[in-house]
């Protein structure tokens, strides 16, 4: 008997809150199937990847540094896809970002320039991702081009390009031929925030977008705009919204915070500029994006979830020797389980069968 | 005339035959939402029935069981006497029934023929197809060109193309989804003589309509709906409009009260030589429109879906721009280049005809859809930030006078009824005190009570000095409460007439005018 979905008239608030923690569960038990298929112990397993990481100051310093991109970029992504707009991107404009501020450092390296590069790289580095986000949207306005299809190519673009400069005209002179570029100096890194570890001023200026965000959608005209032109378009134009400007100020608003993610890890963390700047931050914001129900405050507490799950990784790469695709499928596995409980609270499925005789 | 002598013949012939489709105590739910309610309908071979009801009755649901598309939750269908269930659309054709509906299924750039060919089974080769066609068209007098392209033909034609399909799967019952809502007059007396035609050969016609003069000149039995409930079978011949009504109603059917004629203020619109280019298939041009409407009356636009009332209705609201700004003047100021907010700001409002998704989104809460068309106002929206308590305060305003009902505190626009989120579209506009409404279809898919209503308000703000636009396809309600009448037809506009000095007749022939042919029509204009 064929199946057909039905959109549910009355979608229980319970069940839209409790979906991100079905999908959670979810993702354990397959993750356990996993673990066992692989002749790993489970529990065991679940202990190194989740429960010791939050057991010590300096792992839990690094789900700190680790969740601060994914909720930059996550934060971003909300903007375009509560106006469904499609940014799959952010991987490139986090690129973007960190390329252009970058630059920067690397053109005042060793002039003794004062403390004002560390707060102008930040700017570039919004500009650039946002420049580099305006691409699609122009694509898309201009020609009618899927704004999923072409921001996904651009990432590839800005990759390939970010490893043709570190190694050629980036690459540090004395650095024995290996493709990087000299660390940078330190009015040009991120300013820690304790003497130990590598907790950097990255997550002050996340939390404040985090603020800030929640405002401009939650209360503001422009927020508002969003939303409609994403929840019914024809009426946005009727509200007097204009279609094209609302796409272009997600994807600027998107690639700015993705390109702040991008020099932040960079000039944080980093240090230098290298042929692989990030663990796929960028597309892994799109699942903490979606865990967080696009709001705000829940992509903040899904970029720590999703953080977990990069620490864990490293965690069972050492203890494990598990590769670290197995955080890969992690990550995957939520993904599609947070779509399906969407889909699954929001709608009904029902057999289509034939009339039944009174 | 032929309609008459058919329908007498078939009346005399006394004894009931047995009948051929039947619908017994059929149940549909959707949610909570019972469509129909144990809905019982029979059709006779030979004969013209006629499903009436509001619309929301549940003529739909019922035609989408009968043919399908939709399976009952209980009851059963017969057909010929024997229990039948149609798991899909094709496995009623196979049984031979035949479904028209309101909104065609055919494809513009294709021709009619290829048209007809997709729809059938085994379509054959496409010249034999075409000498089907030809045979079907002489035979029920339906005119089609077979190798024409759809895209250049009118409603009527396409109305007529998805009827030869139909029948050139020979079936047994014709099921006619409200047919005469997109025709002339003049259209409408050719599908009556074709369903004539057809009955007159044994085919049993189901014709779903809420007009009830066709009904009763047209129908030998009539089933009435109502609120998804089977109220009554009735011989429409005996009855009278105004009985029929009270059926489809549950009560006596009001009429707004015309206001006498009072001073008319300075004109609030003034429309100079409107042109607009079609977009693409559809064509929705609009060709040099003149309009112009005083403060204190209401012009009514009457017209066939589909003419250009549409895009008229996206040029006034600034959905769609045109390239001279004077063509419009909204009270006093040059607005053809302004957007809709800008227009708003010159107490401008627009009430669209679609209501989910244009007025308003399906999805957003009441409330937040009243920001649609109040962002512009300084209390609601100040430097940006959207003062949620004014918001709210106004939305209370909004349901409170004009008695929106629903379910909760603040649902989403979606779970509304028609009638009440009409209302509260209408209210949204009438609240922001405008000088100038442009209404398209005000009680489209409206129940009578809240119909009344709008009608009721809208003579009102006429009569506080707000000019009003109404553009509608009903042309009862045009004659009942406007003051002058133009008709649009093929993107063209006639000058107004006062409602006094025209009549049906000659409103239909202006719908017609432009219809059959339209490149004639074209040169004349030029």
């Amino acid at each position: 008997m064929p199946l057909k979905l039905e959109r549910q008239e009355n979608v229980p608030l319970a069940g839209l809150v409790a979906a991100p923690f079905v999908a959670l569960a979810f993702t354990l038990v397959v993750g356990a199937a996993m673990f066992l298929a692989m002749g790993h112990d489970p529990v065991e397993a679940f202990r190194i990847y989740f429960i010791d990481p939050l057991g010590d100051a300096y792992t839990l310093q690094e789900l700190v540094v680790k969740a601060c991109p994914l909720l930059l970029i996550g934060v971003g992504l909300a903007f375009c896809y509560r106006a469904n707009r499609w940014n799959i991107g952010a991987e490139g404009q986090y690129c973007a970002g960190a390329l252009l501020g970058s630059w920067l450092a690397l053109a005042t390296h060793g002039t003794g320039a004062g403390p004002w590069v560390m707060p102008a790289m930040l700017v570039l580095g919004a500009l650039g991702g946002a420049a580099y986000g305006l691409i699609p949207a122009f694509l898309r306005v201009r020609f009618g081009a899927s704004e999923i299809l072409t921001s996904l190519m651009l990432v590839y673009v800005a990759e390939l390009f970010l490893d043709y400069l570190v190694r050629g005209p980036w690459r540090d002179p004395a650095g024995f031929n290996f493709p990087q570029s000299v660390t940078f100096d330190p009015v040009a890194t991120m300013p820690l925030l304790l003497d130990e570890g590598r907790l950097h001023g990255g997550i002050v200026i996340a939390l404040i977008v985090v603020v800030a965000a929640t405002f401009v959608l939650g209360r503001t005209l422009i927020g508002f705009s969003i939303e409609l032109g994403g929840s019914a378009p024809r009426a946005a134009a009727f509200a007097g919204f204009d279609e094209r400007r609302v796409t272009y100020g997600v994807f600027a608003v998107s690639g700015a915070l993705a390109g702040l993610a991008g020099i932040i890890e960079v000039a944080g963390p980093i240090g230098n500029m290298q042929p692989s700047i990030s663990p796929g931050y960028g597309f892994t914001a799109i699942i903490a994006a979606m865990l967080g129900r696009l709001h705000p405050v829940g992509i903040l507490v899904s970029s720590f979830v999703l953080a977990l799950t990069y620490i864990g990784g490293e965690a069972a790469q050492i203890s494990l020797r598990m590769p670290f695709d197995v955080t890969r499928v992690f990550q995957g596995t939520l993904l599609i389980a947070i779509l399906a409980a969407d889909v699954l609270v929001r709608y009904r499925i029902r057999r289509v069968e034939g009339v039944r005789h009174a | 005339m032929s309609g008459k002598a058919a329908t007498s013949d078939s009346a005399a012939s006394g004894a009931l035959p047995p009948p051929l489709l039947e619908a017994i105590g059929l149940t549909k739910r959707f949610g909570a939402l019972v469509a129909n309610d144990h809905v019982s309908l029979a059709i006779r071979a030979g004969e013209t029935h006629a499903l009436l009801g509001e619309n929301g009755a549940g003529k739909s649901t019922l035609v989408k069981m009968m043919c399908g598309l939709l399976q009952a939750d209980s009851g059963e269908l017969r057909f010929a006497g024997e229990p039948v269930v149609f798991p899909d659309p094709a496995a009623s054709r196979a049984r031979g029934i035949g479904v028209v509906f309101q909104h065609f299924a055919l494809f513009d750039a294709l021709t009619v023929v290829e048209n007809v060919a997709l729809g059938l089974a085994a379509p054959g080769k496409l010249p034999a197809l075409a000498a089907r066609i030809e045979d079907c068209v002489h035979r029920y007098g339906l005119e089609v060109e077979p190798y024409r392209r759809v895209g250049e033909l009118s409603v009527g034609e396409r109305q007529r193309v998805e009827i030869v399909r139909c029948l050139l799967g020979d079936p047994r019952v014709l099921i006619l989804d409200e047919p005469t809502s997109v025709l002339t007059p003049d259209e409408s007396e050719s599908l009556f003589r074709t369903v004539d035609l057809l009955t007159a050969e044994g085919r049993a016609v189901l014709f779903i309509s809420h007009k009830l003069d066709e009904v009763r000149r047209l129908c030998q039995r009539a089933t009435v709906l109502r609120g998804g409930k089977f109220i009554a079978e009735v011989d429409p011949r005996r009855e009278s409009s105004a009985s029929l009504a009270r059926l489809m109603v549950g009560a006596e059917v009001p009429r707004t009260p015309r206001v006498t004629t009072h001073e008319l203020g300075e004109p609030r619109l003034l429309i100079k030589n409107l042109t607009l280019k079609g977009d693409g298939s559809r064509g929705s041009a609009l060709h040099a429109i003149n309009l112009e409407i005083r403060a204190g009356e209401i012009v009514g636009i009457a017209g066939v879906a589909g003419n250009g009332q549409t895009a008229l209705f996206e040029a006034l609201s600034g959905e769609r721009l045109g390239e001279d700004a004077e063509a419009i003047v909204i009270d006093r100021t040059p607005a053809g280049a302004l957007g809709p907010t800008a227009r708003r700001a010159l107490k401008a409002g627009f009430v669209p005809e679609e209501r989910l998704g244009h007025a308003a989104a399906p999805d957003m809460r009441l409330s937040d859809n009243v920001l649609l068309t109040t962002h512009g106002d300084g209390r609601i929206v100040r430097q940006g930030i959207v003062r949620h308590s004014v918001l709210n305060a106004m939305f209370a305003e909004i349901v409170r006078r004009f008695d929106v009902r629903f379910g909760g505190k603040d649902p989403k626009a979606r779970r509304l009824s028609g009638g009440n989120l009409q209302k509260f579209v209408i209210g949204r506009e009438v609240l922001r005190e405008p000088v100038l409404l442009v209404v398209d279809q005000p009680t489209w898919g409206v129940d009578a009570a809240a119909a009344g209503f709008i009608r009721t308000t809208l003579r009102q703000k006429a009569a506080e000095g707000c000019a009003v636009l109404v553009i509608s396809q009903d042309l009862d309600e045009l004659l009942e409460f406007t003051d002058r009448i133009a008709v649009m037809s093929e993107g063209r506009l006639t000058q107004p007439v006062p409602v006094e000095e025209t009549s049906r007749e000659a409103i239909g022939l202006a719908m017609g005018g432009a219809h059959g042919a339209p490149a004639q029509e074209d040169a004349d204009a030029a």
